[in-house]
């Protein structure tokens, strides 16, 4: 029960604005102190789970094209190519994106998106590109943030479809550990549902940031 | 066969040049700092499989007091090119710019698909990330090519992004680190322990409710909605919505996932999904993107609440 003051750790140090780097080692000192591991033990158990885990930071393989494209104008054209498509507002843009990424993934295509990849040199500038165009106000940070949130909830409403993704196939290995035999096939059907549900509530409110950013011209109406 | 050493040594490769150009480049007085935090992260791609789990720990905390000594990561002087000059560019390449930025993800999964039906050029289990890593070179070379921006500029606009993440860059490895040291204390079971705890009188509706929070709970502690899963359905979905209550195994394994991938939406422990595109895009608030994603995910996780109720339990 211990282990659960190192969320406490986790939590305080957030909230206090401390540096998160050095939050997580706090963090992580605190589980391996309330399990009884020495400090020795601590580092080196640390130690190879970064060992383990560096596959994650490996992403960032693709920074020096995408910075050298970005020098070369990608994110102008990025907005340049909005500017030509008239009827392509923002929320029709961002509830395209969704359900392009939920069906890709659905089919196992999960790469085809990606927020290193994806989202900031191409997606965001079109994003923006299109909330320019109108003549409402808006507010860019949210116009970013929502175009973010759009690739990853895309992503994971999406991908547990597709029959051979991980988490189909841990769920399949927890449940044989139960003695309960299930094919993908049974699993993947009971992501519908969800992945419908998602298409609906992510995509409406998208499409409300259109109707949001009118609403000023209304007022100033009456 | 190709593995991930492969993709460990061009990620350290790049570091390296990355600590490199640092110094070679820049005349403020944080190029040393920032040097030696590009060049400690390549170290860990270079010999981490060499230096042992004490060496990787030192290298990481090591990292960690460099990234936090607040002396790295100064602000580059402006882009070399000015907006106009940009647009410009934009105009006179046109639309083949997004072919590079595109070629990327074709060629990860291009490649996962190629060697996975062509066994035994490269390990199976990794063909994605491996394939990933040919395609983000594959492209920087295309770029080299068309743009002849000399030897040093793929690593100059590589670093600036780098530095321009600052510490959110670190914070998903860093974070898994932090997910597999909760896992290796007992977190998961800690929680499920509690949430078994609290009284339901047997109401199904309140079953299922506690199931998809705790495994949404669960996953925002843990960072990882695979880690949470065998705890949650361990604790609550095998005894309670399975076995007492007769429910659709399969429906309760399913649906219980993705209320856990709500979590993944709310929480800074998925640090490479939430913390790593507010950065990216310069947003002001680091948790921007999770505001962002919030109100869907709360409605979410009361769908798959609903939806597990309604179909996952054939009465």
């Amino acid at each position: 029960m211990f282990v659960l003051f190192a969320i406490l750790v986790l939590l305080a140090g957030l909230i206090a604005r401390i540096n998160p780097l050095i939050v997580v080692l706090a963090s992580a000192a605190t589980a391996g102190l309330a399990a009884g591991l020495s400090p020795h033990e601590m580092i080196a158990r640390f130690g190879g789970a970064f060992n383990a885990n560096k596959f994650v930071t490996a992403v960032f393989l693709v920074l020096p094209t995408i910075g050298l494209l970005e020098q070369h104008g990608l994110q102008e054209r990025a907005r340049q190519l909005m500017a030509g498509l008239k009827g392509v507002t923002l929320g029709r843009l961002l509830l395209i994106y969704l359900f392009a990424r939920q069906l890709s993934a659905a089919v196992g295509l999960t790469q085809l998106g990606g927020q290193v990849t994806m989202v900031r040199p191409m997606l965001a500038p079109m994003a923006q590109a299109a909330a320019e165009q109108d003549e409402a106000e808006h507010d860019p940070e949210h116009v970013k943030a929502m175009s973010a949130a759009t690739d990853n909830i895309g992503l994971f409403f999406g991908e547990d479809i597709f029959l051979a993704i991980g988490s189909i196939l841990l769920m399949m290995g927890v449940m044989k550990g139960y003695g309960m035999a299930v094919e993908p096939f049974h699993l993947s059907i009971w992501a519908v549902p969800t992945a419908i549900a998602a298409l609906v509530i992510h995509g409406g409110r998208v499409l409300m940031l259109d109707r949001r950013r009118v609403r000023p011209a209304t007022e100033v109406e009456r | 066969m190709i593995g991930l050493g492969l993709v460990y040594a061009l990620a350290g490769a790049m570091f390296l040049g990355f600590a490199v150009v640092t110094l070679l480049s820049r005349r403020d007085a944080r190029r040393w700092a920032t040097a030696l935090l590009w060049g400690l992260v390549s170290v860990s791609f270079l010999l981490g499989d060499v230096i042992g789990d004490t060496g990787n720990g030192i290298v990481a905390i090591a990292i960690v007091v460099v990234a936090a000594s607040g002396r790295t990561l100064a602000k580059h002087q402006a882009a070399d090119e000015s907006v106009a000059a940009r647009t410009v560019m934009a105009m006179r390449f046109g639309n083949r710019l997004f072919l590079p930025a595109l070629l990327i993800p074709l060629a990860a999964l291009g490649g996962t698909l190629l060697f996975k039906a062509v066994p035994g050029i490269v390990q199976a289990s990794n063909a994605t990330l491996i394939s990933l890593a040919l395609g983000a070179v594959l492209a920087a070379l295309l770029c080299m090519i068309w743009f002849r921006p000399g030897p040093a500029a793929p690593l100059k606009a590589g670093v600036r992004l780098m530095d321009g993440m600052g510490w959110a860059a670190l914070m998903p490895q860093m974070l898994a680190s932090l997910g597999v040291v909760y896992a290796a204390s007992g977190m998961g079971e800690a929680v499920g322990h509690i949430l078994g705890y609290v009284p339901t009188g047997g109401n199904l509706f309140a079953q299922v409710a506690i199931y998809c929070v705790g495994m949404a709970l669960l996953t925002a502690l843990m960072g990882n909605a695979l880690a949470a899963f065998p705890v949650m359905f361990a604790a609550i979905g095998v005894p309670l919505l399975i076995s007492a209550q007769g429910g659709n195994p399969a429906a309760v394994a399913a649906i219980g996932m993705l209320a856990g991938f709500c979590g993944t939406l709310m929480t800074p422990m998925a640090a490479n999904f939430n913390l790593v595109p507010a950065a990216l895009l310069n947003l002001r608030d680091p948790y921007g993107v999770i505001w962002a994603q919030m109100p869907t995910a709360v409605v979410m996780l009361g769908a798959n609440i609903l939806l597990l109720y309604f179909l996952g339990f054939p009465s």
